[in-house]
């Protein structure tokens, strides 16, 4: 069921970039096109590209369901965390209290355009990097489920 | 009998959705106080370039909340409906 | 050029919710039934970003910006989130015609029809 060597090399090299450059828009998304779930959904596409280079059982063995399910909790755990610290630290639920107060991610930004800095705009990077998480362990998991479930229906004929 | 009352249901929403389709003025939205808003104080109360993203995840992080809580459910779903049967669990229909 | 032709992507977005409909209400696969429903989905998001564009703009986005007129951003966070809920949709459905699958061995919708108490 594995696809043939050139096959498998090309998803070996390409697996690398994928998921940089889906980190990548992860990472800038208050400052071009894209985001937490776009980011997500790109490195998703790039396991799903491994699961169909190679065997289903070779793939579980380096990335396990467990990994997947991990990932996808501390995700939602990050986003969630971080809206309720803001009831201490800022007033009311979901409040942006980092931003424009120089510290983490704190930069002020004046009205106009601009060439874009990385330290700006107070909890959004950090809800961009937990919604990523949160949507490639969950359409990898659905993947994975459904693929298994697949080997399940034609072992049951 | 059936195939009448579908083809006129259809024939009905079309006719519908054209005269929507040829009357909407595109590219002239009437009401658009609150994009000038956002698009004017955007980046002053939060601090990020992107609109789209202060939108999605500042100003309206209320249904990012809600889309995260339907994807997760979606994942446990899937996960039920998949689970592997063994000998002695014994949902088998008679 | 024509009055008429700068409504286009209105009636793409009528053209697309008929046909899916139609795929909806005719046809006898399970699998082409959530086809239609996928299409249907497909001409919702085209007709949310359709409604917030303004003439002569670009996007909201003010990093190295042309010029300072820019389309309308709500919609386009609707569309972001009527996607992912579109994916999510499509994952449960395809399973549940599996699992359909497993137990009539067909996936024709006139003959799942065994209701069991």
């Amino acid at each position: 069921m594995s696809m043939s060597k050139i096959v498998r090399t090309a998803a070996d090299i390409l697996f690398v970039f994928v998921f940089v450059f889906g980190f990548y828009i992860i990472l800038h998304g208050h400052l071009t096109p894209g985001g937490g779930f776009q980011g997500g959904a790109v490195i998703a596409t790039g396991f799903i590209l491994l699961l169909v280079a190679y065997r289903i059982e070779d793939v579980t063995h380096l990335f396990t369901k467990k990994s997947f399910q991990n990932s996808e909790i501390l995700g939602l755990s990050l986003f969630l965390g971080t809206a309720l610290v803001a009831i201490g630290a800022g007033g009311t639920f979901f409040m942006n209290y980092l931003a424009g107060a120089g510290g983490l991610f704190g930069q002020a930004v004046p009205f106009g355009v601009n060439a874009g800095f990385l330290n700006t705009a107070g909890t959004i990077p950090i809800m961009n990097i937990a919604v990523g998480l949160e949507v490639l362990g969950g359409l990898s998991i659905i993947i994975v489920y459904m693929t298994s479930g697949l080997t399940m229906l034609q072992e049951a004929e | 009998m059936k195939q009448v009352l579908i083809y006129a249901t259809l024939l009905v929403l079309g006719a519908g959705f054209l005269f929507m389709a040829l009357t909407l003025p595109f590219g002239a939205p009437p009401f658009s106080d609150m994009d000038d808003y956002f698009i004017a104080h955007g980046q002053e109360q939060t601090g990020g370039n992107n609109i789209v993203t202060d939108i999605v995840f500042d100003f309206r992080g209320f249904d990012t909340l809600g889309e995260a809580c339907v994807l997760f459910t979606a994942v446990m779903g899937v996960a039920v409906l998949f689970r592997h049967r063994r000998k002695e669990e014994d949902y088998e229909y008679e | 050029m024509i009055p008429i032709m700068d409504n286009f992507p209105f009636i793409t977005v009528a053209i697309l919710i008929i046909l899916g409909l139609y795929t909806i209400l005719v046809r006898k696969d399970l699998i082409k039934i959530i086809m239609g429903l996928s299409i249907i989905e497909a001409g919702v998001n085209l007709f949310l970003i359709t409604i917030g564009y303004r003439w002569e703009s670009v996007a909201p986005i003010f990093t190295n910006a042309p010029s300072l007129q820019m389309v309308m951003p709500t919609v386009q966070a609707l569309t972001l989130t009527n996607i992912v809920i579109g994916v999510a949709t499509q994952a449960l459905l395809l399973s549940l015609v599996m699992t359909v699958w497993r137990y009539y061995r067909t996936a024709d919708v006139r003959d799942v029809n065994r209701l069991e108490g």
